[in-house]
């Protein structure tokens, strides 16, 4: 009920102060969040709209991240777009490929008057939604990273540490076994183990430097020795009880965990905020683990969520406001805001310390996890991936992970079908794009 | 009976796809031409009174399946800023894909299952129903009240009572040693998703076999009673030729409704993420044009599902429609 009242004062002071300032350049925002993430966007733009008065913002949820995108492109065709749309990572190279459907987010900060600063951001955010040279075409919004949430409990009863590498996950599991836990769950092994894989471990994804160079004869690697040994570890855990397989599903691999039941789970930094309602018992989190025999292993993961991106074909005054409201979002004070009342980590440097400052993290350790996980020094392969696409090869991905649990494929045979798919699938992406 | 007058007119229904022109004497074409001059005096007028009908076919229908064909055969960036003509390599792709084969063929499986255990079980219903006399209008409105959920919510509520963890039939399943993993099991998922999908359609053929039921006169009833005493008997001999137009009727409905009207639930059901879980034909359309904006490929899909279509109703009208007798 409270819920309703607030989010239907939300909505109403958003409609107003966009009808109120009749003199204001009026500018849309179309995102693809639900629930309380939707609320907290509303609450960013009624912040934005009453710190000024030439610009007024109005934010309009499109469904899911996949419905966003598709109605954004469907608007840009009919030339309706928004001012700005909020695109999901997989989505990332159908937007950046399409040159001219969007305003680089470097170029309008910059052309309206403001420096933009690069190294502002955090590590682990510079690149996934920026090309090749670095220029910050999207700017990230909602950031997450896969980490590891820990039920300290399992490991208190089963005696052991809580494991920082696979290595030392092997060494404990059969205990916590033995202590009546399922010792681990993942929620998405697409983006924990195999697109984020790449970047702990600091291994080459795709060749055409990750695909951020060019479309042309892009190819994955994902016939990888490594990867391959990382999921046939994980079938053996799987057959020796060491891990729990529950599908594609996100939630029915968060579920367990929630009762108490799994030692670990890997999750999303942005996980935290739903999960202290949730779960039924205390619990902490670490780093997402990698393979200390692999060389090099151990570097920053990059961000997973979505980025806004100013659409192009608005006029000089719009682009203006668009510019201003990005600057509004990156000041700390609403970064630290929109990090504590949704748990999507904070993106610009200044705006940890401020968190940090304020003693946040002192109370809310798990909170820090994430930016900790994106800050940790980055190496060649490990800030992310433009693959087009991305969503079906995703999907492929998805249906040849559940082959090999039900034990309907061999590991081996999984990626190599993965792979072949997939590169067809980039093949006809580039020729969509050429 | 209030349901006698929801009876379907197979007549009607087929005149309007145009089929059912033969059975229309010379006599009656005359009466209805003299009809039309009395009511219309400009002859405008019955354009403009169809004018809206025929502006929604064209508007939803005719128009996006034009353009689907004609983007079918180009490879397009989806913001619209370049398309290269491919000519039939988007279908090749389409038909030599092993994905896309398997699932049409669950696609035609999931259908042949849908609309036969849908019909039967309906009209098994009916048949049970038709004979009830004590509390007979309370056991109709429960059968038929299931028809008022919409299809997402019961593809909500077969994922509720399919969950993995919390599901209560998986629970009772596995007491009989049946561990149901709706989402990772291919099969488990195909099976949890027949079931809501053929639950969800039974009261519509439920409604339609017992108006057809209720048409057929008592006297040829106690007719057929002298002439024989098992009911088994008089049933497939007397009563079924007669509720053959409901059935006919009944069949076109349900193959449409196990091909289309399904998604909602599938949608659902896989709860965003297919991976290896069954899904059809219509699905896959959405998910590589919505999901994945391959435009060029999802329409190819479409075409295909549109021929297919188009083949499967001219293939009941010709061979099964031959069999019904209206009247």
């Amino acid at each position: 009920m409270t819920m309703i009242k607030k989010f239907s004062m939300a909505a109403m002071a958003v409609a107003m102060s966009a009808t109120s300032s009749l003199a204001a350049t009026n500018i849309t925002w179309w995102h693809g969040m639900g629930g309380r993430n939707g609320e907290v966007i509303n609450e960013v733009s009624q912040k934005f709209n009453a710190s000024q008065t030439a610009c007024a913002l109005t934010p309009i949820s499109k469904g899911t991240y996949e419905e966003a995108l598709a109605t954004g492109i469907a608007a840009f065709r009919s030339g309706e777009q928004p001012n700005i749309l909020q695109v999901f990572d997989a989505g990332a190279a159908t937007i950046i490929n399409a040159k001219g459907a969007t305003v680089a987010a470097e170029d309008l900060i910059n052309n309206a008057g403001y420096k933009f600063d690069r190294n502002a951001f955090i590590e682990g955010v510079r690149y996934f939604y920026a090309d090749s040279k670095g220029k910050f075409i999207g700017m990230p919004f909602n950031s997450s990273a896969p980490i590891m949430y820990v039920n300290p409990q399992a490991f208190e009863k089963a005696g052991v540490a809580v494991p920082k590498t696979w290595e030392e996950f092997e060494a404990v599991a059969p205990k916590l076994k033995e202590a009546g836990f399922i010792p681990m769950t993942a929620s998405q092994l697409t983006w924990q183990f195999t697109e984020n894989f790449f970047s702990r471990q600091n291994i080459q994804f795709a060749n055409n430097n990750n695909g951020y160079d060019s479309v042309v004869d892009t190819k994955m690697n994902l016939t990888d020795k490594n990867l391959v040994m990382m999921f046939e570890k994980l079938k053996a855990w799987s057959d020796a009880g060491l891990y729990k397989f529950y599908g594609a599903s996100w939630n029915d691999n968060q579920k367990p965990f929630e009762e108490g039941k799994v030692a670990m789970w890997i999750g999303s930094s942005g996980s935290f905020g739903g999960l202290q309602k949730t779960a039924s018992m205390p619990f902490s989190a670490d780093f997402l683990p990698y393979w200390s025999s692999i060389k090099g292993a151990g570097t920053n993961t990059f961000i997973g969520g979505a980025a806004l991106f100013a659409m192009a074909g608005k006029p000089e005054a719009e682009n203006k406001c668009t510019a201003d409201f990005f600057q509004f979002l990156t000041s700390p004070e609403i970064q630290k805001f929109y990090h504590q009342a949704t748990g999507y980590v904070a993106i610009t440097k200044a705006a940890y310390e401020l968190a940090k400052k304020e003693g946040y993290y002192e109370k809310t350790p798990v909170a820090e996890v994430g930016i900790k996980q994106l800050m940790l020094p980055s190496g060649e392969w490990s800030k992310g991936y433009r693959l087009g696409f991305y969503p079906q090869i995703r999907s492929i991905m998805e249906r040849e992970y559940n082959k090999i649990f039900s034990g309907e494929t061999t590991v081996q045979k999984a990626f190599e079908t993965i792979e072949k798919e997939g590169n067809d699938l980039l093949t006809r992406f580039a020729k969509t794009a050429g | 009976m209030a349901y006698t007058t929801s009876q379907p007119q197979p007549g009607g229904f087929l005149s309007r796809l145009g089929f059912g022109g033969k059975a229309r004497s010379k006599k009656t074409a005359v009466a209805a031409e003299e009809m039309k001059r009395v009511q219309f005096t400009s002859p405008v007028l019955p354009y403009l009174f169809l004018f809206p009908q025929l502006a929604v076919i064209f508007i939803f229908f005719y128009w996006p399946s034009v353009q689907a064909v004609s983007s079918s055969f180009y490879l397009e960036d989806p913001f619209g800023f370049g398309s290269t003509f491919v000519g039939l390599s988007n279908y090749t792709d389409v038909i030599f894909s092993s994905e896309y084969q398997s699932i049409a063929l669950f696609t035609a499986v999931f259908t042949v299952l849908v609309t036969f255990l849908s019909l039967s079980l309906g009209l098994l219903l009916a048949v049970k129903a038709d004979r009830v006399i004590r509390g007979a209008s309370t056991y109709k409105t429960l059968l038929i009240a299931i028809y008022a959920i919409a299809a997402p919510v019961s593809g909500l509520i077969g994922m509720m009572i399919f969950d993995q963890h919390v599901g209560p039939f998986v629970k009772m399943m596995s007491y009989f040693g049946w561990h149901m993993q709706v989402g990772l099991n291919y099969y488990d998922t195909a099976f949890a998703m027949t079931v809501v999908a053929v639950w969800k359609q039974i009261p519509y053929n439920f409604i339609f076999f017992l108006s057809g039921l209720q048409n057929v006169p008592v006297s040829v009833r106690e007719a057929a009673m002298i002439d024989c005493r098992s009911g088994m008997r008089r049933f497939w001999t007397v009563i079924l030729p007669l509720l053959a137009p409901t059935a006919f009727f009944l069949l076109t409905i349900n193959v449409t409704y196990a091909l289309f009207d399904t998604f909602g639930i599938i949608d659902v059901m896989v709860k965003d993420k297919p991976a290896n879980n069954p899904v059809t034909l219509v699905y896959k359309v959405y998910a590589d044009g919505f999901r994945g904006n391959d435009i060029g490929g999802s329409s190819a899909q479409s075409v295909i599902l549109m021929i297919v279509v188009f083949v499967l109703t001219i293939f009941q009208f010709r061979f099964i429609e031959r069999r019904v007798h209206y009247n």
